[in-house]
């Protein structure tokens, strides 16, 4: 209880510092950090919670950024009208990919929700309407009215702080309630599960499309912040890039998807715009290669740790 | 319309459904016999065509190039099953999946710390003209090459996989992989030489495509997806069922690029038909797939129960 | 209570059960015998509602079941233990019964009220764990429990269901004699409050506890009758019982 308020007191006075430093780069950074931790999140509820191996999560993240994005172009400008349409729309869209793909188990069942969220992403490219291949620029942020203006960085980092806490506390409440104990049983033994009369099926299409919901938001979010969307939000390997942030934080643990989102994006960038003279020397070029690194990185967390940061955190905590 | 242009699209269907096979075979036996999901397949077929390319400039020779990349990245494929993927068979699918696509991530970037982003690998001069297979219709001669060695391995895989004793034991493995080792099969050594097979046949397909498609980092990716599709339409552990699935799918996607666009532009203005044809024809696939898998949720022709 | 007519179920060309028609009466242990491969785990399938039958009709409490799927028999009152123990091996043993107990009372899809809130469900999980003798090892994770312990919390989690009928798939499989002799008096503990169709292979436990016994050979009944009827019997004793008793 103590580390979280530490962590919230941090997050909440981290801008004003920011501000202070006269450093708003990092405050844009920050709110970036903070929506893929919502992503992650949401995919850690269906993944780490519910241990449904949904490789197609993007889909979900996209759709939401795709809508949003839409009406802000379309003139629809209201956050209040934008993202609660983006949340239905990736809702709708887990619920009809959740239910055909949840009548399949194992192998089957990853690489349906991976071709759906393919077929998407087809489908979006070919949106010429919409920019298809090359994407599509907003003018400006969706309008939150209130006498707040979204395009303050500041404004737009305590608004994204807000939902990520929302979404951390919202997700800590259903695994401690009904549903979501009987999610962590269905993952642990799905046939016993339903021998105990409850409709497996049922919880698992619920469970997909709350997921969906939130990775709509979030992507709700991501276009509004960097006004800019497009297909490549939607590719399996994005899935497979928010899968990493949840294994890397900790799967099935509260603060996985944050933490996971949180070292892999602060990783990238200090890869990539720091350069280590030494390492430099060595291997030239060695920023243009970070994925080998994340790649490595990846395998040994997976056949190591496979708890992930916050696993090993809790491990120290009860050793 | 002509039948000549239809002629043609069904032969281009053929020839790609061919090389998916390729692809399809080998990963549907790892997946059958030790039920291993293995995302870095894809990265197999890229590592044959780079290799083919560089060995190819080394002897001036295509044919050279491509039949000594074949071993080649059979035996890289092979040892990195012995010293990463066997750790993987005793993990769940999230594992596996996680550490393959790692995997994926890794070698991607070595080939392009040796390679760079894409290779060269030309059609061969002697195969680059066209031959008239009737009067009227002239198909590219490489293509009826690349048909040709297709069936000719798919017609070796099947005498192997039914007839010998090795295919037996294959087969056996993928039905049914507790009675096979209570039997007393080597299942570690049979995987291994299973894989290499298949890492041969990915690299024989990344090749043989290569003039084709080009050669270049993330190429394997984007035919994995549709490998997987088609094994998992086909049935898992199915070699039978990865050639249906594969001249299913290389059928209806070439078939669908080349026509629908057209088929749409009778019906509808043709904005609408430029824009929606193609998005239809990458996605016919997988709503094929997700017909099937609707009724027949372990695929058509499982190779377990 | 439940009766099974013509039921038959076959898996390529085997025919696991043929035209079966077996009946349990309420109150009774009514117990189901046969040799390894004999069917009964599938007819147990087909009862539960697992494995759907080919032919053939289960009727339970008056009712056609036969179409029903098994989450929904279970909310009927018919709940089976497991042959090969399938609890939930990281979660508690209270957690185990608690999860049971909740799937049974009121409706799960309630995604706010934390579950520790609610006493009535652990209570009714301790009153559960002391009926199947698992009172003192309520914080032990399942998958920790010795055999015999593991094979009772089956047990009591089919009896969290508060079923009608429990279908109980050899409760002793793996057991050694005290063990056994623990459930036996288990199960002549809970035959007040339900009624048991038992599938065992230890002849001690079924000629004790059952009041009627069928014997499946191949996926046939061959008898059916009283445990006295079915001791003479020369097609059960030629078919199963012959070597057993004589060991």
């Amino acid at each position: 209880m103590k580390r979280n308020l530490l962590v919230l007191s941090l997050l909440i006075a981290f801008p004003i510092a920011m501000v202070g430093m006269e450093n708003l780069f990092y405050v844009s950074f920050a709110s970036r950090v903070m929506i893929y931790a919502i992503a992650a999140t949401s995919l850690n509820l269906v993944l780490g919670y519910g241990g449904m191996l949904s490789f197609g999560h993007a889909a979900f993240v996209g759709a939401g950024a795709y809508v949003a994005s839409i009406l802000v172009a379309e003139g629809v400008a209201s956050v209040w009208i934008g993202w609660p349409t983006a949340v239905a729309a990736s809702a709708l869209l887990a619920w009809v990919i959740g239910a055909i793909s949840l009548r399949t188990r194992g192998v089957y069942f990853i690489m349906i929700t991976l071709a759906f969220a393919q077929m998407m992403f087809y489908l979006v490219n070919s949106m010429k309407a919409y920019g298809g291949d090359e994407g599509l620029t907003l003018p400006r942020r969706a309008e939150l009215g209130l006498g707040l203006d979204l395009g303050n960085e500041v404004v737009f980092y305590y608004v994204v702080l807000f939902v990520l806490l929302a979404a951390l506390y919202a997700l800590h409440r259903v695994i401690h309630s009904r549903f979501g104990r009987v999610m962590i049983a269905i993952r642990e033994n799905g046939a016993r599960v339903e021998a105990l009369g409850l409709p497996v099926y049922r919880y698992q299409l619920l469970c997909f499309v709350i997921a969906g919901a939130a990775g709509g938001l979030a992507g709700a979010l991501l276009a509004s912040h960097g006004k800019y969307v497009n297909p490549n939000v939607l590719h399996w390997l994005q899935s497979g890039t928010l899968m990493i942030m949840v294994i890397l934080g900790g799967v099935g643990h509260l603060w996985g998807g944050a933490i996971g989102a949180a070292v892999l994006l602060v990783l990238e960038h200090v890869i990539a715009d720091y350069p280590l003279p030494w390492l430099a020397q060595v291997a030239p070029n060695y920023q243009q290669h970070a994925s080998l690194g994340v790649g490595i990185v990846l395998l040994v967390i997976v056949l190591f740790a496979p708890q992930g940061i916050a696993g090993l955190i809790s491990r120290r905590k009860n050793a | 319309m002509s039948w000549i242009l239809i002629l043609e699209q069904s032969l281009n269907g053929l020839q790609f459904g061919l090389m998916l096979f390729l692809l399809a075979a080998g990963l549907t036996l790892v997946f059958g016999i030790m039920d291993m999901i293995n995302l870095a397949h894809g990265s197999l077929y890229m590592l044959g065509a780079f290799l083919a390319s560089t060995f190819i400039e080394l002897t001036g020779s295509f044919l050279a190039g491509v039949l000594l990349a074949i071993p080649a990245t059979a035996v890289l494929g092979m040892l990195l099953e012995v010293s990463i993927l066997r750790t993987l068979y005793a993990r769940d699918h999230l594992s596996q999946v996680l550490a393959t696509f790692a995997l994926i991530l890794i070698i991607n970037e070595l080939v392009r710390l040796v390679w760079g982003s894409d290779a060269a690998l030309p059609m061969p001069a002697a195969l680059s003209g066209p031959v008239e297979l009737l009067p009227g219709l002239r198909y590219p001669s490489y293509r009826l090459v690349i048909i040709g060695v297709g069936l000719a391995v798919a017609l070796l895989l099947y005498v192997l996989v039914t007839k010998t004793r090795v295919g037996m034991l294959v087969r056996a493995g993928a039905s049914n992989r507790e009675m096979a080792l209570a039997m007393g099969v080597d299942i570690k050594t049979l995987f291994t030489l299973v894989f290499g097979v298949g890492a041969a046949l990915c690299a024989l397909a990344g090749s043989m495509l290569a003039p084709l498609l080009a050669v270049q980092v993330g190429m394997g990716e984007n035919i994995l997806i549709l490998a997987f599709v088609v094994i998992v339409i086909g049935g898992i552990g199915s070699i039978r069922g990865a050639l249906v699935g594969s001249m299913l799918v290389g059928v209806v996607d070439t078939i669908g690029r080349a026509f629908l666009p057209l088929l749409l532009g009778a019906f509808f203005q043709p904005r609408v038909a430029s824009a929606a044809g193609p998005a239809l024809a990458s996605v016919m696939i997988y709503l094929i797939m997700a017909v099937v898998l609707y009724f027949r949720p372990q695929g058509l022709f499982p190779a377990r129960g | 209570m439940l009766e099974l007519r013509s039921v038959t179920k076959r898996f390529g060309g085997v025919v696991a059960t043929d035209n079966v028609a077996l009946e349990v009466v309420q109150g009774e242990v009514h117990a189901l015998i046969g040799p390894n491969g004999a069917g009964k785990t599938t007819l147990i399938g087909q009862i539960s509602g697992s494995l759907q039958t080919d032919v053939g009709t289960v009727r339970f409490l008056e009712k056609d079941v036969t179409a029903l799927r098994q989450h929904e028999r279970v909310r009927l009152g018919l709940a089976r233990s497991y042959q090969i123990t399938s609890i939930f091996k990281r979660f508690t043993v209270l957690d185990n019964l608690a999860l049971a107990v909740q799937a049974r009372s009121g409706s799960s899809f309630s995604f706010w009220r934390p579950v520790a809130a609610e006493a009535a469900l652990f209570d009714e999980a301790r009153a559960i764990s002391r009926e199947i003798g698992l009172a003192e090892r309520l914080a032990v994770m399942a998958g920790n429990l010795a055999h015999g312990e593991q094979r009772a919390l089956e047990v009591g989690l089919a009896l969290a269901t508060r079923p009608r009928l429990v279908l109980l798939d050899e409760p002793m499989a793996g057991m050694g004699p005290e063990e056994s002799q623990r459930m036996i008096a288990l199960i002549g503990r809970i035959r007040a409050g339900v009624t048991v169709l038992l599938v065992e292979h230890d002849m001690d436990a079924v000629f004790r506890l059952a009041d009627r016994i069928t014997v499946l050979v191949n996926g046939r009944v061959i008898a059916r009758g009283k445990p006295a009827e079915i001791r003479a019997d020369k097609d059960v004793r030629r078919a199963y019982l012959g070597d057993e008793l004589a060991a």
